[in-house]
């Protein structure tokens, strides 16, 4: 790759990722309210409110709440920059993570019992996807020997084929990102009357909007990581994702939401199972063959 | 342009109605009549709603909470009095303990009729309602009032 290349990707990703994102949400909700037969709101709904919520008034509890927001939609760009600049994937995921607890304090900082609840929810999604994403990431440094993105996409050969199990658990760990049933604990998209609407409850007008627009940032760098395992075919990887997606929307369909204990329990299940043994194997197959 | 017709929120509040009317309500929700192809969302929550629907009269018991729950509402708002008992107090006009429509405690805008209230007739007022909430809109950028509530 070209030394300033890296600055054009970071640009594109800034200024495109909302747009992929508010399109693929758009697509989401066509093709679920098709699974229920629906006819379903014009692609480009997502947007509709987005712009809508920034024309309502903003009503705020307490003015630190608008800077924890913008914190964390300012991190998930900056993760999702230095993904596609092609730098450490760990110092992304690292920012990534640090953008979901400025929305968790976010939604302390109002004092709503309806936000606390939905606060003390995405901690424990946190807490369930995080060792998972670390495994993938730790993975992948084992397969590639590096954790810079641009080394991980250069791997000659398909990383998913050393790292099955990994993508599997990855993707796992996926419906919850992403905010789908059955592991929508803190905020869904639907149900809408559930818990009032957990970590969002107090926000309105901009604010809403940036959450809104963060959370497609993140789904847009998400996929990005998806990506990676099939990198070094591009077709293949684009086929998967489409895949990968559509297989989230039928999850979100057809499963209704889990307690906080079985989503917890079943991702560090699914954490310990696939990406140990998998980081296992890689370790097994390096040091003795 | 607003934005606000292309995606209206709502929040349903179930006064003393006698159930008629909210399952009415709910049944514009369903696949049959699917009022998210106009952009419509039934949001629990009155601080991302833009409309709120009504149904039933209004009693000592429940008349702060329709006070509240339109007062935790972001401008621009609308109100939309749905059935015969919240445009007026309905059939149960006369009881003892009811004090008549809606609008006795909150202003509304628009008045859906009917016992109960049709699906259409529910879906037509609320497509009246984003007329309203338009015009809402339009008079408070010219009046330019910086609303915040801090
Ligand atoms: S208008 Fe009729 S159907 Fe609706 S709540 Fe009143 S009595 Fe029930």
């Amino acid at each position: 790759m070209s030394d300033y290349l890296w600055i054009l990707f970071v640009v594109l990703y800034i200024v495109l990722a909302p747009f992929i994102g508010g399109m693929i949400a758009g697509i989401d909700r066509k093709i679920t309210a098709r699974m229920q037969g629906r006819y379903g709101p014009p692609l480009l709904q997502p947007f509709y409110d987005v712009l809508k919520l920034m024309q309502k008034e903003n009503i705020v509890v307490n003015k630190h709440q608008k800077l924890y927001v913008l914190c964390s939609l300012i991190f998930i760009i900056v993760a999702g920059a230095i993904f596609f600049a092609g730098g450490d994937l760990l110092l992304s995921i690292f920012a990534l993570a640090l953008a979901s607890i400025f929305l968790v304090i976010a939604a302390y900082s109002t004092y709503s019992p309806y936000a606390y609840l939905g606060a003390e929810r995405e901690l424990i999604q946190i807490m369930a996807y995080e060792p998972m994403v670390i495994l993938t990431i730790v993975g992948m440094y084992i397969a590639t020997g590096s954790f810079s993105v641009t080394d991980i996409g250069a791997y000659e050969g398909l990383l998913v084929l050393k790292l099955p199990a990994m993508f599997v658990g990855f993707v796992y760990i996926l419906t919850i990102k992403i905010r789908k049933s059955p592991f929508d604990i803190s905020m869904s998209h639907h149900a809408h009357q559930e818990i009032v609407r957990g970590l969002t409850t107090e926000f309105s007008g901009k604010e809403l909007a940036y959450i809104e627009i963060s959370h497609w940032y993140e789904n847009v760098m998400l996929l990005g990581l998806v990506y990676l395992f099939f990198a070094s075919n591009p077709i293949l990887a684009v086929l998967v994702l489409v895949a990968t997606y559509f297989l989230e929307i039928l999850i979100d369909n057809v499963n209704s939401r889990l307690k906080w204990q079985s989503v917890l329990f079943s991702t560090w299940l699914v954490a310990f199972v696939l990406g140990i043994a998998n980081i296992a194997v890689l370790g097994f197959l390096k040091y003795f063959l | 342009m607003s934005y606000l017709p292309k995606s209206p929120w709502l929040v349903h509040y179930d006064a003393s109605s006698c159930n008629g009317c909210d399952i009415e309500v709910l049944a514009c929700l369903t696949p049959l009549y699917d009022v998210e192809r106009f952009g419509v969302l039934n949001i629990g929550n009155p601080k991302h709603a833009d409309i709120f629907v009504v149904t039933g009269s209004v009693n000592e018991q429940n008349r702060s909470v329709i006070q509240n729950i339109y007062n935790q509402m972001a401008e621009p708002k609308v109100v939309v009095a749905v059935g015969a008992c919240a445009s007026s107090g309905g059939i149960f006009r006369e009881c003892y303990n009811v004090q008549g429509g809606v609008d006795n405690v909150i202003p509304v805008d628009v008045y859906v009729s009917g016992c109960a209230a049709r699906p259409e007739a529910i879906i037509d007022g609320v497509v009246q309602a984003l007329g309203v909430l338009e015009q809402k809109y339009e008079e408070s950028k010219k009046k330019g009032a910086e609303t915040s509530h801090v």
